[in-house]
């Protein structure tokens, strides 16, 4: 387990550092370290700079960092039953956030008592709107599953993709491609290209029926698939060439394209959102807990939230945040257009279900894997 | 002889004692001296190894948490027949109803409804959005009792009707105590008297008292609040309700006078009350309740252990009706776990093969050459298997090294480069690597035992190359492979970093699944069933190689 031990007194005094503090509320017994658990990589990266850093000049507060989100919910639960919890803030997916919550191994949250409002006052809960997914989450990115595509293809023609269905045409688009190792966002691609219509994905693939015809379309690129489980598989293998398409989140594409100039490019159509956000976990002792909500009114704000996006390609939460999106901290380009929530890119946008999934999860899993297997 | 036979009693040491009982006490307490030498040990392994794993085993059959979390229900569904098609009727639906709301207290509901949603799909949301509904259920039969007395919302009231005296003697004492001590600023962490019930409530008003027993102890025990301050969630009026209907006014009158007086009216009164059809109010929840199989699926998995885990784990399932096979599409399991064996095999033999030649090198070269070699072979041991196993990756690709090479050579054309990884192929190459130093050291150090004079001796006796080989030096060195054999063996098949990252969808191994069941879907029932199963494959090839073999025909030099 890497932990990072990041002291407050050692950071490089931030330009905007002393402008928040006055803004924060003094907090009145409250524990002086918290144990955040996040992603690693870019991603948490991108947290320390927007909120752990400022957070800890103004309050002095030492973060230990946990890069266990993946397993977060088995952790968690085994923390629990040895009655050990060792930390008090965790970054997780929607779904995850759901099944921690389904498990009582999440505090539930008052949205509207425990957050900041929107500057305009808009209390919490209509700022974070239909991202509230479940009673225990607090939501703060909105991130995508899309595809990347080589844009060096010779057998292509000069022609690109623009359109979900592209992945499943293998005569004017021929070459690898990559999918996740899971039925989420697969079955649905699948049907979306197999003549359903979008509000109808979840009722067609309730039916096994309609199971097997989202397998039978993934059968017909099965044999040109690389199944990858770890969100950095995709761009390694569009970089290597090894796919001429893949799935992956976001802003691992982003990172490939701008950051690696990579001969990638972006395709935005159907992209499937999915959210990320915090949980506190149940029963933290009194002072962490008011630490934890401390630290959480200040790092899910408005202003927070845009900031994070200076860092990554991955959009706010908050309504109130997008205006204040702006430019890459060290690229200078401008984030907007990067971003899944960008209206542009958004046009076509599906959105995962996650209650259904919470239920159909185990057994479209069983078939998935049975049929990969095959 | 004759002394022998004339000696009748035992044998006798120099102190008097019999020689047997001495020996036995000088053995005795050479054994508890051995036992106090290694018990550091043993309780280490015992506490650390032995208990997590044999309490992560007992998981594959345990199944407490349905009838734990519903009690009522489970009891009620006995009698239900499933077979009849039908949902069962409403005496089990109100039961469900004060498990639910309990549950739903306690937040353990949703629990349960992932539990169940292994067994049938949708149970998780059914639960989850029943929950949030379950505390309405007998608000209807509430508002009618308030009406009839409007004393009925009070707490107090409740507390005439249900507390028994002691219990409100006990915790006004306990409770006198905390207010001493907080005031003298001293620590009180005595637990509060738990609620009980009056003497002779129950029988008259059995499902009232228990409804209203189970409210109140939840009060104290998730919200430490005082049940004597709190209004009864409707549920318990609901009770009320199906307990004042069915008793007729001779029972009442078995109460206390206190008690007769608060419950006549609302008894003559409940006669005339409008009523709600209970299974309604679940269906408007969810149409599903009405489905027989969801109750089925209850009542199935109420007994505390379940061999349902074991069955998932062979492609069978429970189903009310007994067992039954998984649908075909859904059977993987089986397939897995002969893949496993099967590759894990192929992964010993190729180590086997690649092994012994380079361990045959290394112990008849000169000292100085062969710790060269030695470092060779351990260089890649000492490296992480991350990096071993992407560096692989690198070699395998279809963009790869190896491929790269036979494209310009001409061997391989470049639209046709071989598919050399994400498949079996991949997993075999790289885990023969990995585990290759495992083979080579046995096989190496048996090696070295081995006087080179014997294989000279057979040469010299007229045998060729080969014969002195096979005959004189092979049957010495089959100590060290089935060392190595065992050891690799046993590595691979519980083996899953290397599969999942070069294994593909063919190239995977049972372990990958266990993974997936501990870290992703949460089913550790069925993690723990799958790890059985394979201890158990792994203990009976042991078993049968120690029957073939001979266990001890196995050396590490």
């Amino acid at each position: 387990m890497m932990k990072r031990l990041l002291s407050a007194t050692a950071l490089a005094a931030l330009p905007a550092g002393a402008l928040f503090a006055q803004d924060l509320p003094p907090c009145e017994n409250c524990a002086d370290s918290m144990t955040v658990v996040s992603w690693g990589g870019a991603y948490q990266n991108s947290q320390i700079k927007a909120y752990a850093e400022p957070y800890a000049e103004a309050t002095g507060v030492t973060f230990v960092w946990d890069e266990s989100s993946a397993e977060a919910v088995a952790k968690l639960r085994a923390q629990n039953e040895a009655g050990n919890l060792t930390w008090d803030l965790v970054d997780v997916t929607a779904a995850d956030s759901m099944r921690l919550c389904d498990e009582g191994l999440a505090m539930e949250i008052d949205h509207d008592e425990m957050l900041a409002p929107a500057p305009d006052g808009t209390p919490a809960s209509e700022d974070f709107a239909e991202m509230i997914v479940s009673e225990c989450f607090i939501p703060q990115i909105v991130y995508s599953y899309t595809f990347g595509y080589r844009n060096d293809v010779a057998e292509w023609n000069g022609n690109t993709p623009d359109d979900i269905c592209d992945v499943f045409d293998l005569e004017a688009f021929p070459g690898k491609r990559s999918l996740e190792r899971r039925p989420h966002n697969n079955m649905e691609w699948a049907l979306l290209c197999d003549g359903v219509a979008m509000d109808d994905v979840y009722d067609v693939l309730e039916t096994p029926e309609g199971q097997d015809r989202a397998l039978a379309k993934l059968d017909t690129i099965k044999d040109q698939t690389i199944w990858w489980t770890a969100g950095a598989d995709t761009p390694q293998l569009l970089a290597d060439g090894e796919v001429v398409f893949g799935s992956t989140y976001n802003g691992r594409l982003f990172s490939v394209i701008v950051e690696q100039n990579q001969p990638v490019s972006m395709m935005w159509d159907t992209q499937s959102f999915d959210i990320d956000g915090w949980i506190v976990p149940a029963g933290l002792s009194e002072d962490k807990l008011n630490r934890v909500m401390h630290f959480l009114r200040f790092a899910t704000d408005t202003q927070r939230l845009a900031d994070q996006a200076k860092y990554i390609s991955y959009g706010p939460a908050r309504d109130s945040s997008q205006p204040l999106v702006s430019t890459h901290a060290e690229l200078g380009i401008e984030m907007g257009p990067h971003m899944p929530t960008n209206p542009e890119n958004a046009r076509n946008a599906f959105v995962q279900n996650y209650e259904w999934w919470a239920d159909y999860r185990d057994d479209l899993d069983a078939k998935f894997q049975a049929w990969l297997a095959q | 002889m004759s002394d022998a036979a004339s000696q009748t009693g035992p044998v006798l040491s120099a102190d008097g004692k019999p020689l047997k009982r001495s020996l036995q006490r000088a053995l005795r307490a050479q054994k508890l001296r051995a036992l106090a030498l290694i018990a550091p040990l043993l309780i280490f392994i015992l506490v650390t190894f032995i208990a997590p794993i044999a309490d992560m085993l007992f998981r594959s059959v345990e199944n407490q948490i349905v009838s734990d979390t519903l009690p009522r229900t489970t009891r009620a569904l006995q009698d239900w027949d499933h077979k009849a098609g039908q949902p069962p009727s409403e005496d089990v639906f109100a039961a469900f109803t004060y498990d639910l709301v309990a549950a739903a207290e306690r937040k353990e509901h949703t629990r349960l409804g992932t539990r169940l949603n292994y067994e049938m799909t949708g149970i998780s949301s059914l639960f989850r959005k029943t929950g949030r509904r379950v505390d309405d259920f007998g608000e209807t039969y509430m508002d009618q009792f308030t009406q009839v007395d409007p004393a009925l919302e009070r707490p107090e009231t409740w507390m005439t009707l249900m507390a028994a005296p002691d219990w409100q003697a006990d915790y006004a004492a306990w409770d006198a105590a905390r207010v001493a001590a907080n005031k003298a600023g001293r620590d009180f962490d005595q637990p509060a008297p738990l609620f009980r019930l009056k003497a002779g409530v129950a029988e008259v008003l059995p499902e009232t008292a228990d409804a209203y027993a189970e409210f109140a102890r939840l009060a104290q025990t998730e919200n430490a609040d005082n049940p004597a301050d709190e209004e009864p969630w409707p549920p318990v009026f609901l009770a009320l309700y199906r307990d004042l209907i069915h008793v007729g006014p001779g029972a009442i009158g078995r109460l206390d006078d206190a008690s007769q007086a608060i419950l006549a009216p609302a008894h003559d009164a409940v006669e005339t009350f409008e009523t709600v059809d209970l299974v309604d109010l679940y269906l408007d929840a969810d149409e599903d309740w009405q489905n027989p199989q969801v109750w089925a699926t209850i009542q199935a998995f109420a007994p505390a252990y379940t061999p349902g885990y074991f069955l998932s784990s062979v492609d069978l399932k429970q189903t009310p009706d007994g067992v039954a096979a998984q649908p075909e599409d859904q059977r993987i399991y089986v397939m897995l776990f002969q893949r496993t064996l099967f590759m894990s095999l192929v992964i010993m033999g190729s180590c086997v093969l690649l092994g012994y030649p380079i361990a045959y090198l290394l112990s008849n070269l000169p000292m100085r050459t062969s710790n060269v070699l030695l470092i060779l072979v351990l260089l890649p041991f000492w490296t992480s298997l991350l990096v071993r196993t992407s560096a692989w990756k690198v070699l395998l690709q279809q963009q790869g090294v190896i491929n790269d090479v036979l494209v310009w050579m001409g061997i391989v054309a470049d639209d046709a480069r071989l598919v050399m990884i994400n498949n079996q192929f991949g997993t075999i190459v790289a885990m023969t690597h990995i585990l290759l130093p495992f083979m080579i050291l046995p096989l190496y150090s048996v090696m070295k035992t081995i006087p080179p004079s014997y294989v000279r001796a057979a040469k010299s006796l007229g045998a060729t190359n080969w014969t002195a080989f096979w005959r004189v030096y092979f049957p010495q060195s089959v100590p060290g492979i089935g060392a190595g054999c065992i050891l690799v063996f046993i590595l691979a098949i519980g083996y899953y970093i290397t599969p999942e990252l070069v294994g593909g969808t063919t190239g995977t191994f049972i372990s990958n699944r266990i993974a997936y069941h501990i870290s992703s879907s949460l089913n550790w029932g069925l993690a723990a069933a799958l790890g059985t199963i394979l201890l158990a494959v792994v203990l009976i090839l042991y078993w049968l190689y120690d029957r073939i073999v001979g266990i001890d025909n196995v050396s590490l030099g």
